[in-house]
């Protein structure tokens, strides 16, 4: 099964080729809620995740809330 | 006192503090502060999720977006477009639009870039937006992100986890005098009293976090805090005697023996 190797918050991921951002959470155990996805440095809105599949070469960036003040 | 709510960008609260939620031990211990605080709204930041340690503890497990209203913010941003970029990706994970906007220009003094600070208001009020400002004390820059559409105007009150209490009382009143938005103090309260007086100048609300995050008992300085800030709004509210400068007494002189 071919590979697609991808930096995901700065580390390098080897995943299964023909996944979509939807899975690719699945794929890393995260939950889905209160998370945003930015592919290549473009916000990819939660509504278009499964339009988004990945490829080899792909900057992703995962973020969620986390404590902070100011 | 019943009913002294206050309005930011069509949203209304009735506790006129906000607090932070870093520099906690433990998120356990910032949720017990953030309800001894009575605070409704609580800043969060936005960071990478951990791929590798997912046994760590989230935030919304422990102060949840269901029992307080979030407020995304942008610390640790030193230009416009980072401060934009860290927004947009808090309105996607939280799907809210009312944020608050810092862009710093240097590590010792966290003090606003405020040239940064106008460019990135303007921006984010055309992409529909709410958002509140940390600002400097000046006046004239207050009035300009009013101007450019900010929700809420937060001067500060000191440097940012300073502790060193509202240094410039007069701008601060200045900037509540001329500003239609809410005005909060943000930053610099040590203590109790600082957080009165920033109230007592007549802002709107007071937002915290160190003073409460790194006090010995956090969730009982939080609960002072609360009080602080609601004795402030009502002296505030009540209008302080006048002062002089020799006694005046408070017993009659009628009918003394």
């Amino acid at each position: 099964m071919s590979k697609e190797k991808i930096v995901i918050n700065g580390e390098e991921h080897e995943i299964a080729s023909g996944k979509n951002l939807d899975e690719l959470l699945d794929v890393l155990e995260l939950e889905k809620r209160s998370i945003a996805i930015e592919l290549n440095q473009n916000l990819i809105p939660k509504s278009e995740w499964v339009n988004h599949i990945v490829k080899s070469g792909d900057k992703i960036e995962i973020v969620q809330f986390v404590g902070g003040g100011f | 006192m019943e009913n002294d709510s206050w309005t930011v960008a069509g949203r209304t609260f009735n506790s006129r503090l906000i607090i932070g939620t870093g520099k906690y031990k433990t998120y356990e211990e910032n949720a017990a502060a953030a309800r001894a605080s009575g605070a409704e709204i609580v800043t969060v930041a936005v960071r990478r999720v951990n791929l590798t340690d997912k046994s760590q503890p989230i935030l919304t497990d422990f102060v949840s977006p269901k029992e307080f209203t979030y407020l995304p913010n942008t610390a640790g941003c030193f230009t416009a477009d980072d401060a934009l970029r860290t927004l947009r990706l808090a309105r996607e994970a939280g799907g809210w639009s009312l944020v608050k906007l810092e862009v710093l220009s240097d590590q010792k003094t966290l003090y606003p870039d405020m040239e940064e600070t106008l460019k990135a208001t303007k921006i984010l009020v055309s992409e529909g937006f709410d958002v509140m400002v940390y600002a400097s004390d000046d006046p004239v820059y207050a009035r300009k992100l009013e101007d450019a559409g900010a929700a809420a105007i937060m001067p500060l009150g000191g440097l940012i986890g300073s502790g060193l209490g509202i240094q410039n009382r007069i701008n601060i009143r200045l900037i509540v005098e001329q500003t239609r938005v809410p005005v909060l103090v943000d930053a610099g309260v040590g203590t109790a009293s600082d957080a009165t007086i920033a109230m007592e100048l007549g802002c709107d609300g007071v937002l915290m976090n160190t003073a409460i995050a790194e006090a010995k008992n956090p969730v009982l300085m939080a609960s002072a805090m609360k009080h602080a800030v609601i004795a402030g709004r009502e002296a505030y509210l009540a209008g302080r005697m006048g002062l002089k400068r020799y006694a005046d007494p408070s017993s009659p002189l009628a009918g003394l023996i």
